[in-house]
């Protein structure tokens, strides 16, 4: 990435994400999204944007081939440069770095990122199906497709692994231990679940703000073993835009912008049974030694996602994630996903995920959880209640975790949220984390505050 | 908003006293779905075969067989795996994508075999959630009736003589 241009957020916008909009449909909710990005910066006119990138992930949901062109003409864009982004379940992240990479490489001044998701279209678990199409139909699909029971079986032998072999390796029996273990998993996939969803009663874009307890937390149906209803996010109908500009204009639009400082890819296969029993790539102040015993990534961590971060951080200069990172939106469709992305990110090392949960680091200083944390609020992550709480309108979902991470650097939430609750005090850079498939594709973005004056 | 009306078509109106016309759209589909490559497992099920691969040039062996090594790029041959192996992972679904919905719940494990290099994925019958756990030893059964799906084949929980043998470390 050498000698790229130097690329900006100058606004965003993004609807209230939905079980179902039947008033708008995906046009109309982009078109929203979009006036609230351009009202936001009155110097931009239309004119400005020179090319666009739109991303949804499903045909079969729309039920509509070249919805983004779709999209494209309701804006009235055309003629100009266009095209759709797709790559699962991180569509929205990797539709950002695809804007940043139009206007890094030269080719574009003001980018416009967009994306959008309609689920409602089909009953819950016709989506299900859907989604599960997304995994390898000949092997993995006919079994019984199910995202829920991948992540379900990954996170087995997470705790396996991490919280068997450590916390419980005293007791002999091996089921018992198992037991006791995935117990101790639940509890902590739960206060992670609270987290988000209190997160997430002061941001009026989110589905699902719930004032939760760890009670009613553990108490919630069961869906996939040990994962249950208030442990996973939601489908949703919903869209979010981002409009990018280059260094050389994007002063011109605001005094406030966000630099997208570095950008990160990762992927892994398709099918869980194939992920390598090899070593874990080390970020710097890692060891060999952390990980002798470690089959990397088997199916309990995420390699795209490790991969990912070491890409972004080496480009933005970040040498201590902890440290340098005012706050962390990442991808938890799954409580379970959100702890072992913390790993991934290094925002602690392999199998210290639940440890980092039980003492506080990812939750809000100032937010009351209904239990005691030692050390709350290093880094938080999901301060906008993340999947879970806001829901995952696909095609949509990275953008509004930029979107939110773009406010949070610009000092703005209280103006777009209406409460400066969930506003991080001085935050400085900020971390975007899209994931798709069973962690077979991830991007990592850098976000960092820019304002002049 | 308030839903006022559902034969075959739902009006909702909208706080603006506008409505919205929501109306069912069948979509069905018989896709003609080759196997190719992958041809040569699925006809071994229907045999009471499991197949795997292993690459011609590394050895790695696959659990779940692939037509090229993911690892050198080189083809692979049909190898028979072990019809006995142990829980790597495992879930019980109470929830699912429609096609499956029927059959909740069900149990999914990854499949380990001793001196196979990745698992398999499956269903484990006959057993109830709180009797399975990782390094549980499970043995191969196939449907009578081959449907030509990797469900042809599916687990069940196998005799273990002796004390829980741990998981197998393979690299």
């Amino acid at each position: 990435m050498k000698n790229d241009r130097r690329v900006y957020i100058v606004s965003g916008g993004v609807t209230k994400f939905a079980k179902a909009h039947p008033e708008m449909d995906f046009r109309l909710m982009v078109k929203k999204a979009f006036d609230y990005a351009m009202a936001d910066v009155p110097s931009l006119s239309k004119k400005d944007i020179d090319r666009s990138r739109i991303s949804y992930f499903s045909d079969h949901f729309t039920r509509q081939l070249k919805a983004a062109s779709m999209v494209q003409d309701y804006l009235g864009l055309n003629p100009k440069d266009s095209r759709r982004i797709e790559w699962g379940g991180a569509t929205g992240g990797q539709c950002i770095q695809a804007g940043w990479e139009t206007i890094a490489s030269g080719r574009s001044d003001v980018c416009l990122v967009a994306g959008f998701e309609t689920m409602s279209r089909v009953e819950t678990w016709k989506g299900n199906e859907f989604i599960a199409l997304a995994s390898d139909t000949n092997f993995d699909y006919p079994v019984g497709g199910f995202y829920t029971g991948y992540y379900a079986l990954m996170v087995q032998r997470h705790i396996y692994e991490f919280l068997r072999k450590t916390r419980f390796y005293n007791i002999k029996d091996e089921k018992t231990a198992q037991r006791v273990a995935t117990k101790e998993a639940m509890r902590i996939m739960a206060m992670v679940s609270v987290k988000n969803h209190t997160n997430a009663l002061h941001n009026p874009y989110a589905q699902y703000p719930a004032k939760a307890t760890l009670k009613s937390s553990l108490k919630g149906e069961m869906i996939a073993y040990p994962l249950n209803r208030p442990s996973i996010c939601a489908m949703s109908d919903g869209a979010a835009v981002l409009i990018l500009a280059s260094e050389d204009v994007a002063y011109k639009y605001t005094d406030n912008p966000v630099l997208i400082k570095g950008v990160g890819c990762g992927t892994d296969t398709m099918r869980l049974a194939d992920r390598p029993r090899e070593h874990v790539p080390l970020l710097p102040w890692e060891n060999e030694k952390d990980y002798e015993n470690l089959d990397y990534p088997g199916v309990h961590s995420f390699r795209a996602g490790r991969t990912a971060a070491l890409e972004a951080y080496q480009h933005a200069g970040i040498t201590n994630p902890k440290k340098e990172l005012s706050f962390i939106e990442l991808h938890d469709a799954y409580a379970s996903s959100e702890i072992q992305t913390y790993e991934d990110l290094g925002l602690c090392r392999y199998g210290e995920g639940y440890d980092f949960v039980e003492q506080g680091h990812p939750f809000l200083k100032n937010m009351d959880y209904g239990f005691e944390l030692k050390d709350k609020g290093t880094i938080p992550v999901n301060p906008s209640g993340g999947l879970i709480a806001c829901g995952h309108p696909v095609g949509a979902t990275g953008i509004m975790q930029g979107v939110f991470a773009f406010w949070q650097l610009q000092n703005s939430i209280k103006k777009h949220f209406g409460s400066e609750k969930l506003q991080i005090k001085d935050a400085k850079r900020g971390l975007i984390h899209s994931h798709a498939g069973t962690g077979s594709s991830v991007t990592v973005s850098v976000l960092e505050a820019a304002r002049r004056g | 908003m308030k839903e006022i009306k559902r034969s075959g078509a739902a009006i909702f109106s909208s706080k603006d006293g506008g409505e919205n016309l929501v109306i069912a759209y069948p979509y069905k589909i018989d896709y003609i779905h080759s196997y190719a490559e992958d041809s040569e497992f699925f006809l071994g099920l229907a045999k009471g075969k499991l197949l795997g691969s292993a690459c011609k040039k590394c050895n790695l062996k696959y659990g779940t067989p692939r037509g090229h090594c993911m690892r050198c790029g080189e083809e692979t041959r049909w190898m028979e795996l072990p019809l006995e192996g142990r829980v790597h992972s495992w879930t019980t679904c109470y929830f699912g994508s429609e096609e499956f919905l029927k059959e909740t719940p069900f149990n999914l494990v990854l499949v380990e075999f001793q001196g196979v290099n990745t698992p398999f994925l499956s269903r484990l019958a006959n057993a109830k959630t709180q009797d399975i756990y990782i390094g549980m030893k499970v043995k191969a059964q196939f449907r009578k009736n081959p449907k030509y799906s990797v469900s042809d084949v599916y687990f069940v929980p196998a005799p273990e003589p002796g004390r829980l043998a741990h998981e197998q470390r393979r690299r």
